[in-house]
């Protein structure tokens, strides 16, 4: 891997940029590896390049149905924060927000990781008192998270409206100042050209049809449109997809798969300064660096695979940024997507051994997985090169379903990405 | 958005009347306090989730406020058909192979 820097790029331009390589190679399947990961997202990837870096694992693939960074990954709003409620939740999702700090040094990647503050607002006293709440838990797990009285929100966010008639007023604010966005498809990029540097072979176009097991139970390998592929070890990590992944090893989950929609607008100039979230209304909007609104909406009701939601989600959540910030009622909307998110009953992810020896998922991460990208990618890896859970991912059982240790951000998170 | 067609109204809707109300046949236990945590599990958490034909209840809870069953199919989100509460799970699916 030829390395990233201001000297490559003059040299580049010298010589008419005939000299760049491709990111990652594009090789045939091997027969056999010793880890294989079913999922080319951000949290797939990562786990591939952190198993080689961390735990010298190199013989894997990272199988992909369809391009790598194609799923949630490449259609998500990049919110980054940590502020969860619970102490499980600061672990995990404060370990990532750690790792987010030094990823473009690590990865030699520009992931353009920018900590501009994620502002949640309230629009009435259940959100004012759970806020708060938030902020006082959040300070005892050390995860900075602070309030904001409405004149304090709108001097961080100026166009934000404010007044007493506001359809949806705001009471106040929780700010976290290290939270903020990162580019999602840098993200897919940069941990997929880490991880074939060291010698991980990335397979797009294959899915995977089927996961094999030896007669004593354990995984043997995965049947794939390129044909069977072995390996006793295979981590599942196929967000919407999942639970169809881990019901081919006859592992019933606890998740349910919705669409969940995003927009964009035509780009302007920098006008939102943050990030601004509300739950309440269902609404999260950024500017990215080419100047658009990057707009998130609510998940559809129904169960789908069809990666399209209803227009009428998006329209509800159009309403709300129109009341919220009444400069944006003549924008015009580019472009609208949907990507396939698996809820868990807790809204807590899953990151865990199986019942199955073997075969390893790490899923459930909903509406707001992005954020723990690299957390979730590096506790994974230690789960599956110690065969044994990190210990920041160690209550995040499938188990916890029949114990009754459920980790409920479902209170305190709904929608929130 | 959904057209949804209300087995009671005997009519399509627009999806704005309806709640998805999960899915469809998970039997309540009768004594819910004598299962193992196990059933429980499976009562309570597990669902089929599945890539295709699903069997879920709906509520048309902005017209006759009634309850009722669907199959859709969840690649395309079309509907094959729908049905009352209280019918069995349908064996034979209109235009739907296997
Ligand atoms: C519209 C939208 C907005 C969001 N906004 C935010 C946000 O602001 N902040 C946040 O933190 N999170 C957000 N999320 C959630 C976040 O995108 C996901 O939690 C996260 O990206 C999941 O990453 P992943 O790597 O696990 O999954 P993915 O990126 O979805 O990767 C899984 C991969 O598995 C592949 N796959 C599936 N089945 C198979 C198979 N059989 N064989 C081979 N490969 C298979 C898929 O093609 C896919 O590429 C949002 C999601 C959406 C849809
Ligand atoms: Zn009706």
């Amino acid at each position: 891997m030829k390395k990233y820097s201001v000297f490559a790029i003059a040299r580049e331009a010298m010589r008419g940029h005939k000299g760049w390589e491709a990111q990652w190679r594009s090789p045939e399947p091997k027969k056999e590896y010793d880890v294989i990961i079913v999922g080319a997202g951000g949290h797939g990837l990562g786990t591939a390049y952190y198993l080689a870096k961390e735990h010298g694992i190199t013989n894997i693939a990272v199988l992909e149905k369809g391009w790598l960074g194609g799923g949630n990954t490449g259609r998500n709003t990049t919110i980054i924060r940590s502020n969860y409620l619970y102490d499980e939740s600061a672990g995990i999702y404060d370990h990532a927000l750690k790792l987010w700090d030094g990823l473009s040094q690590d990865l030699n990647y520009n992931v353009m990781y920018s900590p501009r503050g994620v502002m949640m607002l309230a629009h009435n006293i259940h959100d004012v008192q759970v806020f708060k709440r938030h902020i006082h838990a959040n300070r005892l797990n050390g995860v900075d998270n602070e309030w904001l009285t409405p004149e304090q929100a709108k001097a961080y966010c100026p166009p934000l409206n404010i007044a007493a008639h506001a359809r949806y007023p705001v009471m106040g604010a929780a700010l976290q100042r290290r939270g903020g966005t990162a580019r999602h498809d840098a993200v897919a990029w940069g941990y997929a050209r880490a991880a074939s540097a060291r010698g991980v072979d990335i397979i797009q176009n294959c899915e995977v049809t089927g996961i094999k097991r030896a007669a004593n139970g354990a995984v043997t390998g995965v049947e794939t449109s390129k044909g069977f592929i072995g390996a006793k070890k295979v981590g599942v990590v196929a967000s919407g997809h999942s639970s169809v992944l881990m019901n081919m090893a006859g592992v019933r989950m606890p998740l349910e798969s919705y669409p969940l929609q995003a927009l964009v607008s035509e780009p302007v100039k920098p006008v939102v300064p943050c990030v601004v979230m509300s739950n309440t209304v269902h609404a999260y909007i950024s500017q990215s660096d080419k100047g658009e609104l990057v707009i998130g909406a609510g998940t559809d009701q129904y169960i789908s695979y069809s990666q399209t939601g209803g227009l009428h989600i998006l329209e509800h959540t159009l309403d709300a940024i129109c009341e919220m910030f009444p400069i944006f009622t003549r924008m015009k909307m580019l472009r609208s997507w949907g990507g396939i998110v698996d809820v868990t009953p807790d809204r807590s992810p899953i990151l865990a051994k199986t019942p199955v020896k073997g075969l390893y998922v790490n899923c459930g991460w909903g509406t707001g997985g992005f954020k723990a990208t690299p957390g979730s990618a590096d506790v994974f890896a230690h789960t599956i090169a110690r065969d044994e859970p990190h210990k920041i991912n160690a209550p995040f059982t499938l188990e916890r379903f029949r114990t009754g240790r459920l980790i409920d951000e479902a209170a305190a998170a709904a929608v929130a990405h | 958005m959904l057209l949804i067609r209300c087995p009671y109204c005997e009519e399509e809707r627009p999806e704005l009347e309806f709640r998805n109300a999960g899915e469809a046949h998970v039997a309540r236990p009768a004594d819910i306090a004598a299962i193992s945590d196990e059933d429980f599990e499976a009562f309570f958490f597990i669902r089929s989730n599945p890539k295709g034909i699903i069997y879920e209840r709906w509520r048309h809870i902005h017209g006759c406020a009634r309850f009722f069953n669907a199959v859709r199919d969840t690649v395309s989100d079309k509907f094959v058909m729908t049905y009352k509460a209280g019918e069995p799970k349908p064996k034979k699916l209109p235009g739907v192979a296997k």
